[in-house]
This record gives structure tokens, C-alpha cells and sequence, in this order.
């Protein structure tokens, strides 16, 4: 069996997995269409964040994770692009917020200049804190009265400045460009460093980007959600409100309840698809131009590359800015999918080590085995839990029906998940480091 | 203007609190820089080690306490403290044995380790959600205050109240207990020295007869044992939550660095570096600022730098001006 073949099975593969759940409900398959439907489209941002991180990972060997951090950008890219403008909260205190926020990167710049053109010396380490000090002062009393402003307008739905009031799939490359930016800052300061810094930095950035959306009410109203985000698709409701929908559902024999979200989520899926393969294209492309071919020659040995006259942090933060940039567009595809962003839902496990098993797992440093990975781990990802409670229901058959065991065993098979996780991910390691699909 | 409320209150919200979680800060960096010292790679696992620690220690606990046995004012935990090492240490060297060895054998590059690491802490963090849960646990019991703050105020007739819980005190004698055991450990025994030459000189090491699995066996026993250590102790002063266990990852990591990755000394300095600036900034100063200052210039806000839930923030920044002015740590670590 030649290498095509079995790559092109275990895409088969997962296929199959998918259109089983949507067809039967034996063992741990759940027989709805809209089920099956739901894992392909989150299987399908899985597999664009996982091209993300191997273009970071597979090409250049860096060590991103905070993957959550640019996935929560794109989300919140989202929201300031799509949805409405608050005319009110702008002449109340945004203008006053963006002031503020100009300020402060000012005094970060003026910091910047003063430790570079300053002689070293007590001076410079006097002159250099009192304007740090200064700077956050003055912010910080600009500032806090404009969000008092802004937040105070009517609190129950917005309280945010709000958006641009632009269509929502003008949110994703957004959510790219915000990630981007994001990522050239860390990069900018943590890159060049050992690969383990890169690491904890990233792992810190993620943790800020979800506190501030957490807490800054104004921007993303904070842990009280925004809801009913613009859709590019119409709303089921609609659909099913829709004479001529109802009759070509009745045509095919199908309930308009059943047709209508089942329209809308293929709709996604196609939209989803349309992307991943755009993407998937530009990433092989770039894999293969001369570009990609320096990229690897830098991964295997810096050293070496350096001296071949190639700018090794340069690439790398070019690299880190690109990777980190689908990561944020996958992040604003799913904020759409749900169409609101809940700052609270975030999680490393989740948003963060998952990718990364997917990544491996899929096989680094190959764009289709990133793909591949993100589909098929994401499958396991929902299914392990169904998985862990038939097991579960095996192993305690024998056992007194109402005993204490049976009934903790049976409440903490949901937890299954993360512990299958971290095995795949040893297994893969130690017996198959290269992945699934390995690198040519 | 009242200086000595202003020094109570102080000491009351800033000091004590800053001193304990410090210490057990100090700890959990202590056990990263040692494995980054010996073994050289950052341990993502660490987090979810010291939730299993204190999981064992609670479980035992409780056990303890259906039977009846109790530790009079102290909290029982520290009865259970011992079994719950043992716990951690036969799940570290587990882990070694079927985890590690295999690459350390390959000799793999530092990254790949890591990434091992991600999966034994899935794989711990599964382990402890499926005993216990994911939810709170409280398991601390025994006297509550050493000083509580009315009678320190009826003793002092000041109006500020100074309480000392018995788990602050706790945490910061444990803590100078074990730093102190650990350094003779490290200073003055056989097995510490050679410890100490592994983690300089690899090569130099093996040549002089020091057997690397042994170091690396006894590195992994201490480091569950600070681990469990910290994790309790962090337990019995907050509550116990396993998710919180896996984002002190942060702190920690940012502790070692900022002392130098692989100094012991510089993890302990950096504990209380990141403790008290994460206090500091978070604290609203307005109480204290009200005493100490005359009353024209009492501020009328909180005075408070950044919100309680920018705490990351602050590990995280000094981090990086640590990062980009000293990249091996304030205390001379290893890494470049």
C-alpha cells in the first residue's frame, strides 16, 4: 500500500466517522444529522487553527502556546467589527478611551527611546521610571471616566463602544490582522530567546488577552457575554417562517425544523471548507516555494542558516506573526459559528494543548497531517466522553447496583477526556513521533 | 495621620498575605528549577503534580478524619502530609520509568520534552478530575487564627486589625523548614554534591563515576515531595481546585525565570519577587494611604494599580522586563 493511499484512508476514515453519526445511533454515535454536522464544522476551525500552529511548529520549530489568546482576538475582531455602532457610547467616552490608549502606548515608545538613546546610569533609570509612573497616572485619569461613560449606556444590552457596523465575514480577516498584531508584539520581545521562553511567554500573553476580556466591560462587556452577533447566514426561525423554504423542504420530505438548521449548518460547513482550502493551498505553496525551503533549512540548523547570510529572528517572528494570524481568523470563524463571545468559556486545555495534539498527533510539519489531526481529534475530543460512559457501564456491571463506587465511577467518566488526550499524545511520541501523515 | 495604623494595616493585607503565598511560590519554583537544572527541560507538569499531592494529602485527610484522628489545633492535612509525598513519589518515578526515560535514552532535543510534559499534565489533570473532581475542596480544619484581628485590637487599642491565620503561619515556617533541609541536602550529603556536579557538568559527571539515573531518581523523589508540600500548603491557605493548580503554572515558571532558571537560591528570591509585586499592585491602598498621609492628601478612589484579575498581568510583565534585560535570571540561572 503505497503512502497516498493510506493518507487518503485515514481521511476516508474520518469521513465515515462523521456521516456515521449523523446515520446510525449504535455504540457512541448519536444518529442526528445536526450532531454530525456540529462536529464537522468545529472538526473544520480545528483543522485551520491546527495548520496555524504547524506553519509555526512544522515549518520554523517554534514553540507557540498561546493559541487561546489569538483565537480569543479573533473572536473579539468579531464584535468590534459586525456588530452595530453606538453612536452614544462614541460622544460619551470613546473618544476619550482611544485617547487614552494612544497615550499609553506613547509612554511605552518614549520608554523605549529613553533606555535606547540615554546613556546607561542612574539618570536614565530615574528618568525612565518617573515618566513610566507619570504615563500610567495620566492614563489611568483619562481612562477610568470614559469607561464609567461608556459602560453606563444601557448596561443590560451593551455598555461596549460597540463595532463598525460591518458585514460579519469582514470580521475574519480582521480577527487575522488583530492576532497578527498581537503576535508581533510578543514575538518582538520574546523570540530569540530559548525556545522554552517563547513557550511561558506565549502561555502568559493568552492568559492577559482572556483576563482583559474578561474584566474590560467596555470593549467585549466582559463575563456578561455578547449575544446575537450578525450572522452571514439567516436565522433558522426565518427559514421555517419562509413559505417557498417550507415547500422545498416538504419536497425532499424533510420537517422545515429539521431543514432549516440543517441548511444553515451546511451553509457553515461549506463556508468553513472554502477557507480550510484556501488556506491549506497557501500554505503548501508556501511550503514549497523557496521561501519554505528556507524556512526548514533554519528549523533543522540555525547555525547553519545564519551563516548562509539568512536572518534567523527575522523569519521567525515573520513566521510567528503568520502562524499566530490563522489562528486568529479560525478564532473569528468560530465566534461567528456561535455567533456570541463568551470571554468566560476560554480555556488553555481546551484552546491551547488540544491544537497542539492535534498538531502532533496529525503529524508535524505536514499541512494535510495538521488537517487530518484537527478533524480527527476533534471527533475523539466530543466522542471520548460517550465513549467513557459505555466503558464505564461495562466495567461496573457486575458491581451492587446503588453502591458508592459504582455510582462515583459512572458520575467521573466525563473526565475521561482529558486524561485520553494526554495518552494519545504519549503514545503518538514514543511510537510514532512523526504523526500520522509525516513530513516528506 | 497615624503611622502605627498605617504599618498594621499594612502588615495585615500586603505583608502576611504576600509572605505566605510567596512561600508557596517559592516552593513550587524550587521544584521547576531543579528538573530544569538536572534534567533540563521546563516541566508544563508541575502544576498538575502539586494537585495530585494535595489530592492524596486531602484524601488521607479525610480518612483520618472519619476515624477520628485529628492533630489537635494544627490542621490534620499535616499528618497527611507524609503519605501524600509518597503518593506523588511513586507517581514520579512512575512516570520517569515509563515516561521520560525513553527520550532522555534517545537523548532528545529539550523542546520534545516539554511536549511530553504537556501530555503527562493531560494526563494528571485527567487523573486527579476523575478521584476528586473538578470542583472546590476545603480540608482544612484545627484552630483558625493564631491572632485574630479583635484581639489584636483589644490588646493594642489601635483601630486597625492585625489576624494571622494559622495556615499563613504554617506556610511560612514549612516553607523555611524545607528550603533549609534542601540546601544542606544540596550543600552537605553525598548525593546532593552529586547532584549539584550532574547539573553543572554533565560529561564532568559521568566521568567521575556519578551515575546519572540515580541523580535523576533523586531529583524526581524531592521534587514531588516540594511539590506536594507547596500544593497543600496553597490548599489549606486558598481552597483546593485542580484548575487553579494548573494556572499557578504561570507564576511559578515566571518565580524560577526571574531568578534564573536552575538556581535554587534565585527560585526563592523569585517566589517572593513575584508575590509581593502581584500583592502590591492588586491591594487597594486606600486604607493605608488614609493613615499614613496627612488628611488633606487622603485619596478619594481606591487607589487601587489593576484589578485583582490582572494578577497574570503582573508575573507576566515582570517576566518579560526580566526576559529582555537579564535573560539568565537576577540570579545567575542556566539558560541563555
Amino acid at each position: 500500500m503505497t503512502d497516498t493511499m493510506k493518507h487518503t484512508l485515514l481521511f476516508v476514515f474520518v469521513g465515515v466517522m462523521i456521516l456515521a453519526e449523523g446515520a446510525t445511533d449504535f455504540l457512541f454515535f448519536s444518529g442526528s444529522w445536526n450532531s454530525a454536522l456540529v462536529i464537522l464544522n468545529m472538526g473544520l476551525i480545528s483543522a485551520i487553527m491546527a495548520i496555524g500552529v504547524n506553519i509555526q511548529w512544522g515549518f520554523a520549530g517554534l514553540f507557540n502556546v498561546g493559541i487561546m489568546g489569538f483565537t480569543a482576538l479573533g473572536g473579539l475582531a468579531v464584535v468590534l467589527t459586525s456588530t452595530p455602532v453606538i453612536p452614544a457610547a462614541w460622544s460619551s467616552g470613546g473618544v476619550s478611551i482611544v485617547m487614552a490608549l494612544v497615550m499609553g502606548a506613547m509612554t511605552v515608545v518614549a520608554g523605549v527611546m529613553i533606555s535606547k538613546f540615554m546613556p546607561p546610569g542612574k539618570l536614565r533609570s530615574l528618568v525612565l521610571a518617573g515618566m513610566m509612573i507619570a504615563g500610567f497616572f495620566v492614563y489611568r485619569a483619562i481612562f477610568d471616566p470614559a469607561v464609567g461613560a461608556v459602560e453606563a449606556i444601557n448596561p443590560a444590552l451593551q455598555g461596549n463602544i460597540g463595532g463598525l457596523g460591518l458585514p460579519v465575514l469582514l470580521a475574519w480577516p480582521a480577527g487575522g490582522l488583530l492576532a497578527a498584531g498581537a503576535a508581533w508584539l510578543i514575538g518582538k520581545t520574546a523570540l530569540g530567546l530559548r525556545s522554552d521562553y517563547l513557550a511561558i511567554a506565549t502561555l502568559g500573553i493568552a492568559e492577559i488577552i482572556i483576563a482583559v476580556l474578561k474584566n474590560e466591560d467596555w470593549l467585549s462587556r466582559g463575563v456578561k457575554n455578547v449575544v446575537g452577533l450578525p450572522r452571514p447566514l439567516p436565522y433558522e426561525v426565518d427559514l421555517q417562517n419562509d413559505p417557498g423554504f417550507v415547500e422545498s423542504a416538504a419536497g425532499i420530505g424533510l420537517d422545515p425544523v429539521l431543514a432549516s438548521t440543517i441548511y444553515v449548518k451546511t451553509g457553515y460547513a461549506l463556508m468553513f471548507t472554502a477557507v480550510l482550502l484556501a488556506l491549506l493551498w497557501m500554505a503548501q505553496m508556501a511550503l514549497k516555494s523557496p521561501w519554505g525551503r528556507m524556512m526548514r533549512a533554519i528549523r533543522d540548523n540555525e547555525t547553519a542558516a545564519e551563516a548562509m547570510g539568512k536572518n534567523v529572528t527575522r523569519r521567525h517572528l515573520q513566521i510567528f506573526v503568520l502562524g499566530s494570524a490563522i489562528c486568529g481568523i479560525a478564532g473569528a470563524m468560530m465566534t461567528t459559528l456561535d455567533s456570541q463571545l463568551t470571554p468566560g468559556t476560554y480555556n488553555p486545555l481546551r484552546f491551547t494543548f488540544l491544537i497542539w495534539v492535534m498538531v502532533i498527533v496529525g503529524g508535524s510539519g505536514n499541512n494535510f497531517g495538521a488537517v487530518l489531526g484537527g478533524m480527527l481529534i476533534w471527533f475523539f475530543w466530543i466522542k471520548v466522553e460517550p465513549m467513557g460512559i459505555l466503558l464505564m457501564e461495562f466495567v461496573t456491571s457486575g458491581m451492587d447496583e446503588g453502591s458508592a463506587l459504582k455510582t462515583h465511577l459512572l458520575e467521573s467518566a466525563s473526565h475521561m477526556r482529558l486524561f485520553t488526550m494526554g495518552l494519545i499524545l504519549l503514545l503518538v511520541l514514543r511510537f510514532s513521533p512523526r504523526g500520522l501523515i509525516p513530513e516528506k | 495621620m497615624d503611622l502605627l495604623n498605617a504599618l498594621v494595616a499594612l502588615t495585615n493585607f500586603v505583608v502576611i498575605p504576600g509572605l505566605a503565598y510567596g512561600s508557596q511560590l517559592a516552593l513550587g519554583a524550587l521544584g521547576v528549577t531543579l528538573i530544569y537544572g538536572i534534567l533540563r527541560f521546563s516541566n508544563f507538569a508541575h502544576g498538575d503534580t502539586m494537585a495530585f499531592g494535595a489530592m492524596v494529602t486531602i484524601l488521607v485527610t479525610w480518612a483520618f478524619q472519619s476515624v477520628g484522628i485529628s492533630f489537635g489545633v494544627l490542621p490534620t492535612a499535616l499528618l497527611a502530609l507524609p503519605f501524600g509525598i509518597l503518593g506523588t513519589i511513586g507517581l514520579a518515578l512512575l512516570t520517569d520509568r515509563t515516561v521520560y526515560r525513553f527520550y532522555r535514552e534517545q537523548k532528545a532535543k529539550p523542546v520534545i520534552f516539554v511536549m511530553v510534559s504537556l501530555g503527562v499534565m493531560f494526563m494528571m489533570n485527567g487523573i486527579v478530575r476523575f478521584i476528586i473532581g473538578p470542583g472546590d475542596q476545603r480540608f482544612a480544619d484545627g484552630e483558625r487564627f493564631i491572632i485574630k484581628a479583635r484581639t489584636f485590637k483589644q490588646m493594642t487599642g489601635l483601630n486597625e486589625g492585625l489576624a494571622i491565620k494559622t495556615t499563613q503561619g504554617i506556610t511560612v515556617i514549612t516553607a523555611i523548614i524545607v528550603v533549609a533541609a534542601l540546601f544542606w541536602f544540596l550543600n552537605k550529603t553525598r548525593t546532593g554534591k552529586s547532584m549539584r556536579a550532574y547539573s553543572d557538568n554533565e560529561d564532568l559527571a559521568l566521568l567521575s563515576g556519578i551515575n546519572p539515573e540515580r541523580v535523576v531518581m533523586y531529583t524526581w523523589m524531592i521534587v514531588a515531595a516540594l511539590a506536594t508540600i507547596a500544593g497543600v500548603l496553597y490548599g489549606l491557605d486558598k481552597s483546593f481546585k485542580p484548575f487553579t493548580y494548573f494556572q499557578l503554572l504561570l507564576p511559578i515558571f515566571a518565580s524560577a525565570i526571574v531568578g534564573g532558571l536552575g538556581n535554587p537560591l534565585g527560585a526563592i528570591a523569585g517566589g517572593f519577587i513575584i508575590a509581593f509585586s502581584e500583592v502590591t499592585i492588586t491591594y487597594a491602598w486606600k486604607k493605608v494611604l488614609n493613615y499614613g498621609l496627612p488628611d488633606s492628601l487622603a485619596p478619594d478612589g481606591l487607589v487601587q494599580l489593576l484589578s485583582t484579575d490582572y494578577k497574570f498581568a503582573v508575573s507576566f510583565a515582570i517576566l518579560i522586563v526580566v526576559l529582555l534585560f537579564k535573560p539568565t535570571g537576577l540570579f545567575k540561572g542556566k539558560a541563555v
